[in-house]
């Protein structure tokens, strides 16, 4: 059991007094994230979300999004989960098994899914009638 | 083979005794089934990845369907998810101050900490719930194709959405509900829709105001992202090919648009609902051997804390839904 806390994150810049401290400052940094999301998914800035400034196939919107729930993912873990506080051997078989397996798992199933989505619209197939 | 020569206390590594991982078993099989529930998950997600990659340019668009606050009229975007996410975020940290508290032994502070995490969880439930309510139900109505695709209806001059209540005719028909005392053999039909596709179609000829959008997405120019809104002309044409009337969602039909959008929303949200209603179950029970004093007597709380990396993952689990079903 890990009953010592690192009190530090963001790499040291924010560092709290006691571990009820932490939680409610990743609590806030974690609402200060969702509120940028709704704010951004109400607003919708328009060169984000044009074709032409797409990168991989995919809007800078969503890749922003993806980014926001990363960081999210990142402190849930770390902080809530105590993650930061487990031993580095531990933490690293809890991580970097899923990643691995989903990376992969998600890359073969969306260039799949970009080929039928070619072969549909290219008219081998009629779908949209 | 001479495998019991113990020649000091730390190099007894295949003894027993001692915790490579620095936590306990309890723990690390905690990690393994959430290591293994989060490849669930991805696999639900990537699969809802394929399929919207697949039908890119005709995808609904999350912000037009859901759309809906309790009590509350109109039309508000996001708004309710994000308090649902919000909600779900706070019962994680007072199940992570729950922790905290177990590692200082204060037994009160636990009790209370633990209270208010089930309360949020039945709040998100809850609010599940009347989500999917909402829904099902359905908003405007809309017309389906042979080919399986939707057809829905906008007001040329504000652009908005109409509803096939609004515009529909009310002919006067044969058509009836068949019900269990009509019949002596009776299968549950299907409901039938409130309109007909003929009363709609008549409808719509009789309010020129009213056009046909189409699920695809324009692709560039000035309405890029929208949905395509057809001519008049074009609408009549489109509307030959109706076959039945949509209200609502269900995993066949969908009013919405694409009916794999239905299906994964079903099955996704409701995979992570029923995590969070057993989520909620199993904290009530850590809850009331807390009040009994059971950790207490054992001297320490390690329990709360396995009972909570569940509970944080189900957090983080929904962090994800969030982005990919709602905001991306």
């Amino acid at each position: 059991m890990a009953h010592e806390h690192k009190l530090e994150i963001f790499r040291g810049l924010w560092k709290f007094k006691s571990n009820t401290q932490k939680i409610w400052g990743v609590l806030a940094f974690l609402c200060v994230i969702t509120a940028i999301e709704v704010v951004l998914g109400i607003i919708k800035p328009e060169f984000l979300l044009k074709n032409d400034n797409a990168f991989l196939g995919l809007k800078l919107l969503n890749w922003i999004f993806i980014i926001l729930t990363l960081v999210k993912a990142y402190y849930i873990a770390w902080d809530f989960m105590h993650l930061r506080d487990e031993k580095t051997s531990l933490r690293r078989a809890i991580v970097w098994t899923p990643i691995f397996l989903v990376a992969y798992l998600v890359l073969i199933l969306l260039l799949e899914a970009d080929y039928i989505y070619e072969v549909f619209r290219d008219g081998f197939v009629t779908w949209n009638f | 083979m001479d495998s019991t020569v113990v020649t000091g206390s730390e190099e007894n590594v295949w003894g027993g005794g001692n915790q490579p991982l620095g936590a306990s078993y309890g723990k690390l099989m905690m990690w393994f089934f959430l290591v293994s529930d989060a490849l669930t998950f991805s696999g639900l997600l990537a699969a809802y990845g394929f399929s919207r990659f697949k039908f890119i340019e005709t995808w609904p668009i999350a912000d037009e369907v859901f759309t809906h606050v309790p009590f509350v009229h109109g039309n508000f975007p996001m708004i309710y998810v994000a308090l649902m996410t919000l909600i779900l975020i706070i019962s994680s940290v007072t199940m992570v101050l729950a922790v905290d508290a177990g590692h200082r032994m204060k037994k009160n502070a636990v009790i209370w900490y633990m209270f208010l995490t089930i309360i949020g969880g039945a709040i998100f439930v809850g609010s599940q719930a009347w989500e999917w309510g909402t829904f099902i139900k359905g908003d405007f109505g809309a017309l389906e194709t042979k080919g399986g695709r939707i057809l829905q209806f906008v007001d040329t001059e504000t652009g908005e959405r109409a509803a096939i209540a609004d515009f529909a005719k009310t002919i006067p028909s044969e058509r009836v509900n068949h019900e269990r005392k009509n019949g002596v053999w009776f299968y549950n039909g299907e409901e039938l829709p409130s309109y007909s596709v003929n009363e709609v179609i008549e409808g719509f000829k009789a309010h020129p105001n009213i056009t046909v959008r189409t699920e695809s997405i324009v692709q560039e120019g000035e309405k890029e992202g929208e949905k395509t809104v057809l001519s008049r002309t074009d609408a009549l044409k489109k509307l030959g090919s109706a076959t039945q009337v949509v209200e609502g969602a269900n995993l066949i039909h969908n009013e919405y648009g694409s009916r794999l959008f239905a299906d994964f929303f079903f099955f996704i949200t409701g995979f992570h609902g029923f995590h969070v209603t057993s989520g909620v179950v199993i904290n009530l029970i850590i809850f009331f051997n807390v009040v009994l004093g059971t950790y207490e007597k054992r001297g320490h709380y390690e329990m709360v804390e396995k009972v909570g990396l569940y509970w944080h993952f189900v957090d983080l689990v929904w962090v994800f839904v969030f982005t990919f079903f709602y905001l991306v």
